[in-house]
């Protein structure tokens, strides 16, 4: 048990609605699930959400959480916690034996309110989570509610749910699987979950030191201290770093966890002078895979429930928070009547696209860590020697490439472009890029100012370069119901009502000239963009990004 | 796409084949794969085109049983 932190105790409180109906429920109380749960309930929709468990994530989880991540979590209050907690790092370095043979920045830009990277203990965003969702008032946190059976049927979700006192029953408009890596709501719908083992084994030991590291992700190949294999050393909060040991297939699992064992690992490492003290130590293996779809029928699978990659790169965690990001406001805008099902087919392939991403630069990552024979190897030694020397080798070395925010380039929802000369910028399915904005004469930022409640229209230009129309009938806004278009004005001239893109850095981003409109999603992806506004246009990209195609457009009026 | 040329361009093949033997003399098995391995990537980092990297693989995979 951690000795920097103090897990919360939260109460169980025995059900008093046995057989009742909720529109939604989500199973599984981590990353995916509470950031799911947050995003509804900030939109206005009531969550049941039970959890096995009585706290927050035990054993060694998420540590590194990238920009498009932080950004999400802005949009859902926490960005300043998240940053005021959290070890800022742009640095890699990476050894082999013991020598230093490449370092890269990961802060490819500046004017950008959240860093590439923050480093955090998972518990700590885990409890934040769960205030928040309580702070909202229309989360139904359920602890120590374990869910033992689940009956997808069509139109709903029969769940059995094991408590202390005994069992009761739900039923679930949708369900949210959200119950990690090894979920009982796969294995019970019997869903294949395909991929590959990577044949090793990794120590990951926390511990807690005074260390004279500065913040940086270290990553050594065959060094001194562990010959054979590779060490990567990360910081945390609280003076808690984490360290992973490659220990090979071969290896005792049992044994390796023997304090004095980790101990000695740990001296050989930092040397004889440097005192720490062991906060947690586990083991694991890991896999490269994923659901085949992620929607079956009225449940949907989020996080590790519906893909797992190795840990080298980051994308496990920020992958789940993504998923939630691009599922919260679609599972409203169905839930409501405001779009088609279909919608949600979109998170399906969305984020299947993104996993297969995160699949594929995970896969190459471990790989490469991990050998899979003796040629690999050699290729492997090859480039590490050659980098040592070779500015060509050094982008060869992959110790983990880090996560990005998945560009949705092939979705369903995206307008494309229709000509335009696009320099660049930002297409169709990519996250908003932040800016720096001066708004009212105080230095803000652009995503500060996409709406909370639907889409967001970036108007490029000074006032009297944008056309009248778009000034008075933001996209016919009347018509719009629970989904309306706002404009944001971003002007490289000062005036009332208007984000000042005085460093020109937004229209750089955005590739945006004067008239240049980019229509984006609740979810801050571009739905679509046009060199000059056209209120037709844009409702009908809106439209589309709704999932409203073909006879939907008679049902649904918006 | 530029196609790996398997036409006979070397203006002194005998003196390539001595120097990538001489190379490997008195290496280790396991000192000559590594150094085929560096060889192969600094090769290949020269022609700096994966596709034409795919065809060389695919027409060595080929040219022996």
């Amino acid at each position: 048990m951690p000795g920097t932190y103090a897990y919360p105790r939260y109460s169980y409180v025995p059900p008093d609605d046995d057989g009742a109906r909720h529109p939604v429920v989500v199973a599984g109380g981590g990353l995916a699930g509470l950031t799911v749960a947050l995003d509804l309930a900030l939109r206005g929709q009531r969550v049941v959400l039970l959890d096995d468990d009585d706290t927050v994530s035990l054993g060694p989880r998420a540590i590194s959480f990238a920009k498009r991540t932080l950004e999400i979590y802005a949009r859902l209050g926490l960005g300043p916690l998240l940053l005021g907690k959290g070890v800022t790092w742009t640095v890699s370095r990476v050894f082999f034996g013991d020598r230093l043979i490449t370092e890269f920045d990961q802060m490819e830009e500046p004017g950008h309110q959240y860093p590439a990277f923050i480093n955090l203990q998972q518990y700590y965003l885990e409890r934040w989570l769960v205030e928040a969702c309580q702070a909202t008032g229309l989360v139904d946190l359920r602890w120590r509610n374990r869910v033992v059976a689940v009956g997808n049927r069509p139109g709903e979700v029969a769940l059995t749910i094991e408590v202390p006192d005994g069992c009761y029953r739900l039923t679930a408009d949708w369900l949210l699987a959200c119950d990690g890596a090894n979920s009982f709501v796969r294995e019970s719908l019997d869903l294949p979950f395909v991929g590959r083992v990577f044949h090793d084994r990794f120590l990951i030991v926390d511990v807690v030191m005074q260390a004279g590291f500065p913040a940086e992700r270290r990553f050594w190949f065959d060094p001194p201290f562990h010959r054979g294999g590779s060490v990567l050393l990360h910081c945390q909060a609280d003076n808690v770093w984490r360290i992973d040991f490659q220990l090979g297939w071969d290896c005792d699992p049992e044994a390796e966890k023997d304090p004095d064992r980790v101990c000695a690992r740990v001296r050989a490492m930092l040397g004889p002078d440097i005192p720490f003290e062991l906060e947690q130590v586990s083991l694991y293996t890991f896999h490269c895979r994923r659901l085949e779809k992620f929607r079956h029928g009225r449940t949907l699978f989020l996080g590790d429930a519906a893909h797992q990659v190795s840990p080298f790169g980051a994308r496990g965690g920020n992958a789940g928070v993504q998923d939630a990001d691009n599922l919260a406001w679609k599972l409203l805008a169905v839930l409501r009547g405001d779009a088609p099902e279909a919608l949600l087919d979109s998170y399906d392939e969305e984020r299947a696209a993104a996993a297969d991403e995160n699949i594929l630069a995970s896969t190459r990552s471990a790989d490469f860590i991990t050998p899979r024979n003796e040629a690999a190897r050699a290729y492997r030694d090859a480039v590490l020697d050659l980098a040592a020397r070779h500015a060509f080798a050094r982008p060869l070395v992959n110790s983990g490439r880090l996560s990005r925010p998945a560009v949705l380039r092939a979705s369903r929802l995206n307008t494309p472009d229709a000509g335009g000369a696009w320099a660049g910028g930002l297409p169709p399915g990519a996250p908003a890029a932040d800016a720096p904005v001066l708004c009212d004469g105080r230095e803000d930022w652009l995503l500060r100012h996409l709406a909370a409640d639907g889409f967001s229209l970036l108007l490029f230009g000074a006032p009297d370069e944008v056309p009248a129309a778009a000034l008075t009938a933001p996209a016919g806004r009347a018509r719009q119901g629970a989904w309306p278009v706002r404009s944001v004005f971003v002007s490289p001239a000062e005036a009332d009502g208007v984000l000042w893109d005085r460093d020109g850095l937004a229209a750089a981003r955005y590739d945006a000239q004067p008239g240049t409109a980019v229509l984006l999603r609740p979810d801050q992806h571009v739905a679509a963009r046009w060199r000059g506004f056209d209120q037709v246009a844009v409702a009908a990209a809106r439209r589309r990004a709704l999932g409203i195609v073909g006879e939907e457009r008679e049902r649904i009026p918006a | 796409m530029t196609r790996l040329d398997l036409s006979p361009r070397l203006s002194d093949p005998d003196g390539l084949f001595e120097v990538l033997v001489e190379a490997h003399g008195g290496l280790a098995p396991e000192a000559s794969r590594r150094l085929d391995a560096r060889l192969v990537l600094l090769l290949a980092n020269h022609i700096g085109d994966v596709e034409v990297v795919k065809q060389a693989i695919s027409a060595a995979m080929a040219a022996a049983p």
